[in-house]
């Protein structure tokens, strides 16, 4: 699936944060979105879901525009979002936090929920459990296996390792080139430039609500713009 | 001891309809967070259903007109909940004070409207001759009108259990009402589970102004009569919380009734109120409250 912003512009109100970005994440491609806090990576990605309303510019999946349709169709246009803070519905077990996925519109598919849980196969002995009460780490791999119960075309995670155990981060970084190899385009929005740079082939830096760099991440000249990617 | 026990099942049957009254806000009031004044026109609505069929269509069959009631009351007052959803409540979300003084001009019209409709005056419902006589147990009374009630709340809260955790539907509502940005971006359609949540949450008012009309008349001012207490059942259980909100209306109403007993009406409500106040100083999350890893409870 094919991802295009064209000069996207959001605002909180009459302070823009996002001053016309364009973005081509191509078919099948890995795309990594890095910056400082606060340049509009997040923002972005809200505009790009509809939770934020754009104020002027073009979203486009596979050539199909979807900036008038409501959050829940773009995600069911075939987005997969795992949004900033390991998110998780608390008080659901973690089956049910991936069954309400499943069946979000009538009865879904078993099998999406068991392709989900073989990527993060440690879920399984944490099913009966509330969501609420699992670590960071567990709680950010539900939220990514339960983006995967709809078997998205486009997978967008916004800071996947922020707040998680080197280990954990190591397993998501597995079940992330893994799910890339298998065909699906993604984009990451990431903090830790070492984690993104092993897992992306084009980068694009924001820094002032404006992608300011961007190109394939194996000619990347980090030490050039770390003022840019600082944390 | 009889008298411990009568009062006893006084308290069981006031709580069973504080209960059911509490069950529909448990849905708009603890799960989606509106405080919707017109609840107890809800309740009012459903109260005047079986009044309205035993004086026309099913006038010779009064008490089947009691049992057509029940699912009859129960889509009547959905359908007003879901107009109030729709027409207005969806444009305030967010917006709690906006909300309390919109649905307490609703609540004035509705009452208006149902005075244009039925008279200030109050209105009797037959009751069937299945449900007349009583038993004595222990030499306590159990009237047959107060078991059937208690049966309708008992059957009531296991549908309402069996919907919540067991179906799709419940699953999403719950999830909507949890995280309602992270539903919508993972799909959920959200607000069609709105509408459903406030629909549900409505139609139990109707369903419970059934069986309050089953225990006495019933006018314009039925459903507020009991809202206050059931916001108070709603808050002292735990917002959105079904257990809580069982214990709570068992807890508030056998306290109304032994104070009421040993002292007045009155004295009743106050002891009530006092215990409520004095009870959320050391559980301001009600009687059911979960804590995750997060700060937010």
């Amino acid at each position: 699936m094919r991802l295009e912003l064209e000069d996207v512009r959001i605002a909180y109100g009459r302070a823009e944060v996002v001053f016309g970005v364009s973005l081509d994440v191509a078919h099948h491609s890995f795309t990594c979105l890095m910056g400082r806090n606060g340049v509009g990576k997040t923002t972005l990605l809200n505009g790009l879901m509809g939770v934020l309303p754009l104020k002027a510019g073009a979203i486009r999946l596979d050539g199909r525009d979807i900036t008038r349709l409501s959050t829940p169709q773009r995600a069911r246009a075939g987005i997969g979002y795992v949004p900033q803070g390991h998110q998780v519905f608390p008080y659901l077990t973690a089956r049910e936090n991936l069954a309400v996925v499943r069946d979000r519109a009538g009865r879904g598919d078993q099998s999406a929920v068991d392709d989900a849980l073989d990527v993060f196969p440690a879920l399984r002995k944490l099913l009966g459990r509330p969501a609420g009460l699992l670590s960071g780490g567990q709680a950010q791999q539900l939220a990514i296996a339960r983006a995967l119960v709809t078997r998205p075309q486009l997978l967008v995670l916004d800071e996947p390792t922020e707040g998680i155990q080197p280990s954990i981060i190591l397993e998501i970084e597995d079940a992330i080139s893994a799910l890339h190899s298998s065909g699906m385009t993604i984009l990451l929005v990431e903090q830790y430039v070492e984690f993104a740079l092993r897992l992306a082939q084009r980068y694009a830096v924001m820094d002032g609500g404006l992608i300011v760099h961007s190109g394939d991440t194996a000619s990347i000249d980090v030490a050039g713009f770390s003022d840019l990617l600082a944390v | 001891m009889e008298t411990t026990l009568s009062n006893l099942y006084i308290g069981v049957t006031l709580a069973s309809i504080l209960l059911l009254v509490g069950l529909g806000l448990t849905f708009t009031f603890g799960q989606m967070g509106v405080i919707n004044m017109a609840h107890g026109e809800f309740i009012m609505a459903g109260a005047y259903v079986p009044y309205v069929l035993q004086t026309s269509v099913l006038s010779g069959a009064r008490g089947g007109a009691v049992l057509v009631a029940f699912p009859l009351a129960f889509l009547v007052a959905g359908v007003m909940g879901l107009v109030l959803e729709r027409v207005l409540l969806r444009r305030m979300y967010g917006r709690p004070l906006d909300t309390l003084l919109v649905t307490f001009g609703v609540s004035l019209m509705l009452q208006q409207a149902a005075k244009d409709l039925f008279s200030a005056n109050n209105k009797d419902v037959v009751t069937p001759t299945y449900l007349r006589g009583q038993w004595d147990l222990f030499g306590v009374t159990l009237t047959h009108t107060r078991l059937f009630v208690l049966l309708v709340v008992v059957l009531t809260m296991v549908g309402v259990w069996v919907f919540m955790s067991r179906l799709a539907a419940g699953r999403r509502m719950r999830a909507v009402m949890q995280n309602r940005e992270l539903a919508a971006v993972s799909g959920l359609p959200t607000s069609r589970v709105d509408a459903t949540t406030f629909f549900l949450g409505s139609g139990l008012a109707g369903i419970a102004g059934v069986a309050v009309s089953l225990i006495g008349p019933i006018g314009t001012a039925t459903g507020t009569a009991y809202i206050l207490s059931a916001f108070l059942v709603v808050i002292v259980g735990g917002l959105g919380k079904l257990r809580g909100v069982v214990l709570a209306a068992l807890l508030l109403g056998t306290l109304n009734a032994f104070v009421e007993h040993a002292t007045s009406s009155t004295l009743g409500r106050a002891a009530v109120f006092a215990f409520v106040i004095l009870f959320l100083q050391f559980r301001p999350n009600g009687i059911v409250s979960f804590r995750t890893r997060g700060l937010a409870v």
